[in-house]
């Protein structure tokens, strides 16, 4: 096993199910054997405040926060929310982002203005490694537009070898039953996507 | 069995395995979890409650206690100060069964009025305090609190943090084991649990026995780990600060404290002896600091580089140590001009017709805590006043004291029902008794909103969904003496700013009392609007921005051009607003404030 910890941090807006998707990161990656921390950072959760989610796994994870510049793996269910990590993004880092835009407060009252080409700006600077997937398009279709996420994790389960036996066993055991075959849709085309 | 669980889960499952009879609760951000985890998992084996407050909470767990069972009371760091008195006191009359007091800090105030370091109670209360590093800490920590109190006769705080309290990490479950201790009362323990004079004397010849041995206990304490690796740089700390060094100076030498009070005096005295240099990194205040300061030694670096305030990480830890040595990352865009996201009362929220009702009216408004601090933020702006729960209430009286006749109308509180019931009631009383004629406003969403839907004596039922009594506002509010108690309907905003006016002029105490109004996340309860959602009548928008007002997360504003500069009549316009569909539960707020008959129910 690789010694060295790997950075996933998770970005959107409240309601969009970034919880749920580091919750399953989560127990697929300590199923196979790694130690893994995860720590969600909200405020006042739940009232449509941004939500991120820091996914940590190697062989011993000391911390439950990723510093700052040490992402190895952004995943955005929105852009801008995805934009406000730019940063936080190693040079060799990888980005997964779903085109979606949902207005903050001060762009609803024409105060500002929603970033533009925001996908763009991401591909400039990560050429090959930021992957843009229409999760939302992609979950309607599949049924729930809920599943953006399980759409993104689809997308994400590619970037790694593990079998997707045990990535979808994970996913169910974090849904309830009536759901189970729409969510498996939709990370079997969120794996498509990419 | 290893499970990934959160820190307050583990904490929960570490009550359990601990042989827990009695978990109480008062729901504060970040401890919430743990009593919700209790109650849905283990209600077999421990009778969990929502407490109207944390004073109660602790009493019913000491009460517990004094009859020999295992009790657990859990509270974010503020709720310390609202369970203080009986907490100073417990520490003198001691416990027969385990009583465990979990506190849980929140640095850099993410859901909080503010930052205590709730490190110093236990130096103040004289009891031990223990620090939890990660979840199976959590877990393991609870359980040695349990036995730590029994055999030190001690009520015990454990102490974490947000980043503690709502990280997951695996825990190694196992089984529970039941107390040895017997249940029962025996009146000849009086001397020990009744505190009048002569039994305090008593007792405090014992607290202070029971410190040497406390002092004797921690230095022994296997969870203060020594890990000498570079002898050059040690650092002391405790809880999530030593996840965060360990992660940025992983060669340095280490002693990570479990306990943090009564200070491990003689493993820190054997750390000194091995490293030449020595840091605190520690969030808050500088506790260890001070205390090890005060043994005599010289530190490398403490406060002098770590800041007091916000919530620490890797990188904050590595800045200031390192200093001009820190080669920040590159930055690729400048992220502080992107728009923020801040937390909004959700759509058709009952609180928001009800503030821009006030906002209206030009209130003054002493606020309290819960979702109604959102009505302090732009464009409502209708919160001016947040201290605790109930300061509002009181606090509205004392300026209507202050500002005399001239005041009527210009002032009132408002509190929500589960913070009414936790700390409202006895300012409400003060201001009928005194004779005051301030108003107290409850905006009753049938629920503890902000902190996830707790139950409380309002709603009916128990943290397990028994059906139980509710309270009727009304009557208990009547019971106290108010004369005038009025029930509106916040959204219709037009009889809400007559009532409220009504009120605040009266030269007598009022209460006024939202009805129909439940939490828009609410399971049980759903208020029915007349239509499924409203829409824009594009051609009579004028963008005049009246609406955008009232902060609905579903109304947004874009500018237009051309053609679409006019109204159907023929008005100039720079914009229009539109309506989110998806976003918009139907509450019809903003149509009734719309001039120009644009906003339009949609059609199911």
């Amino acid at each position: 096993m690789e010694e060295k910890v790997t950075n996933v941090l998770l970005s959107g807006v409240g309601g969009q199910g970034t919880i749920l998707a580091s919750d399953i990161l989560c127990s697929v990656f300590h199923e196979i054997g790694y130690d893994v921390k995860k720590s969600e950072v909200h405020g006042m959760a739940q009232r449509g405040g941004d939500v991120t989610t820091h996914f940590r796994f190697g062989k011993k994870v000391y911390s439950p926060l990723i510093k700052y510049g040490d992402v190895d793996f952004l995943i955005s269910f929105e852009l801008l929310e995805g934009l406000r990590y730019i940063n936080w993004v190693k040079k060799e880092g990888k980005v997964l982002l779903n085109d979606q835009e949902v207005y903050p407060p001060a762009v609803n009252l024409g105060k500002m203005k929603y970033p533009e080409e925001v996908a763009k700006t991401f591909k400039k600077l990560f050429k090959g490694n930021a992957f843009v997937i229409k999760a939302l398009d992609i979950a309607v279709k599949c049924g729930d537009a809920r599943a953006i996420n399980i759409v993104t994790l689809g997308a994400f389960s590619k970037f790694f070898d593990i079998k997707d036996e045990i990535w979808e066993r994970n996913l169910l055991q974090h849904l309830p039953e009536k759901v189970h075959q729409l969510n498996l849709n939709a990370f079997r085309e969120g794996k498509m996507a990419i | 069995m290893e499970k990934i669980l959160q820190g307050n889960y583990a904490i929960a499952r570490g009550a359990w395995e601990a042989g827990v009879k009695v978990a109480c609760a008062y729901p504060g951000t970040p401890s919430s979890e743990i009593i919700f985890a209790i109650s849905s998992q283990y209600k077999k084996d421990i009778q969990a409650e929502w407490s109207p407050n944390e004073k109660v909470a602790l009493e019913v767990a000491s009460g517990a206690s004094f009859a020999g069972a295992r009790a657990l009371a859990c509270m974010k760091h503020v709720g310390l100060n609202v369970a203080s008195d009986p907490f100073m006191t417990l520490s003198y009359t001691g416990v027969k069964g385990g009583l465990v007091v979990l506190v849980a800090d929140d640095p850099y105030a993410h859901s909080s009025q503010n930052e205590q370091d709730s490190r110093h109670w236990a130096r103040f209360g004289k009891v031990p305090m223990i620090e939890p590093s990660d979840s199976q800490e959590c877990k393991d920590f609870t359980k040695l609190a349990f036995d730590l109190s029994e055999q030190f006769d001690t009520p015990v705080l454990m102490r974490t943090e947000t980043r503690i309290s709502h990280s997951f990490s695996p825990v190694l479950l196992e089984d529970r084991r039941e107390s040895l201790i017997p249940i029962g009362l025996d009146v000849k323990d009086a001397p020990k649990y009744t505190m009048v004079p002569i039994y305090v004397r008593m007792r405090r010849v014992v607290v202070e026995e029971r410190m040497k041995k406390l002092e004797a206990f921690a230095d022994e304490f296997k969870y203060n780990v020594m890990e000498i690796n570079d002898p050059k740089i040690g650092v002391i700390t405790s809880g999530v600060c030593y996840n965060y060094a360990k992660e940025v100076f992983p060669n340095y030498s280490y002693l990570k404290l479990g306990i943090v009070w009564p200070l491990p005096k003689k493993i820190i005295r054997e750390f000194f002896a091995k490293v030449k240099k020595v840091i605190i990194v520690e969030e808050l205040d500088p506790f260890l600091e001070t205390e090890i300061r005060a043994m005599g030694y010289k530190i490398f670096h403490g406060k002098d580089v770590l800041p007091s305030l916000y919530e620490f990480n890797p990188e904050i830890i590595e800045k200031a140590i390192k200093g001009k040595r820190y080669k920040p990352p590159k930055e690729r865009i400048n992220v502080d001009e992107l728009p923020k996201r801040p937390p909004n009362l959700c759509s058709a929220c009952s609180h928001r017709p009800f503030f821009y009702a006030l906002k209206k009216l030009g209130v003054f408004v002493f606020g309290d805590i819960g979702c109604y601090t959102l009505a302090a933020a732009p464009p409502l702006n209708a919160v001016h006043s947040t201290v605790c729960m109930g300061a509002g209430v009181g606090g509205a009286f004392g300026a209507s004291k202050a500002l005399g006749k001239e005041g009527l109308g210009k002032v009132c509180s408002v509190i929500g029902d589960s913070t009414f019931l936790h700390g409202g009631i006895t300012p409400l009383m003060d201001i009928v008794y005194n004779k005051g004629n301030a108003t107290t406003i409850i905006l009753d969403n049938r629920t503890t909103g902000m902190t996830g839907l707790q139950e409380h004596p309002g709603t009916g039922f128990t943290i397990t969904g028994e059906p139980t009594n509710q309270i009727d506002l009304e009557v208990l509010v009547r019971a106290l003496g108010v004369k005038h108690v009025r029930k509106v309907d916040p959204y219709h905003i037009k009889e809400t700013m007559e009532v409220i006016k009504e009120e605040i002029e009266r030269d007598e105490a009022s209460v006024i009392i939202t009805v129909n109004g439940p939490c828009m996340l609410h399971r049980r309860e759903k208020r029915k609007f007349e239509h499924p959602y409203y829409e824009i009548e594009i051609g009579n928008c004028r963008g005049c921005g009246m609406c955008l007002d009232i902060g609905c997360p579903a109304i947004s504003w874009r500018e237009v051009m051309g053609e679409e500069a006019l109204t159907t009549d023929g008005h100039k316009r720079k914009g229009v607003v539109s309506i989110n569909r998806l976003q918009c539960p139907g509450c019809g707020v903003c149509q009734q404030i719309c001039k120009f008959e644009s906003i339009v129910p949609g059609k199911a």
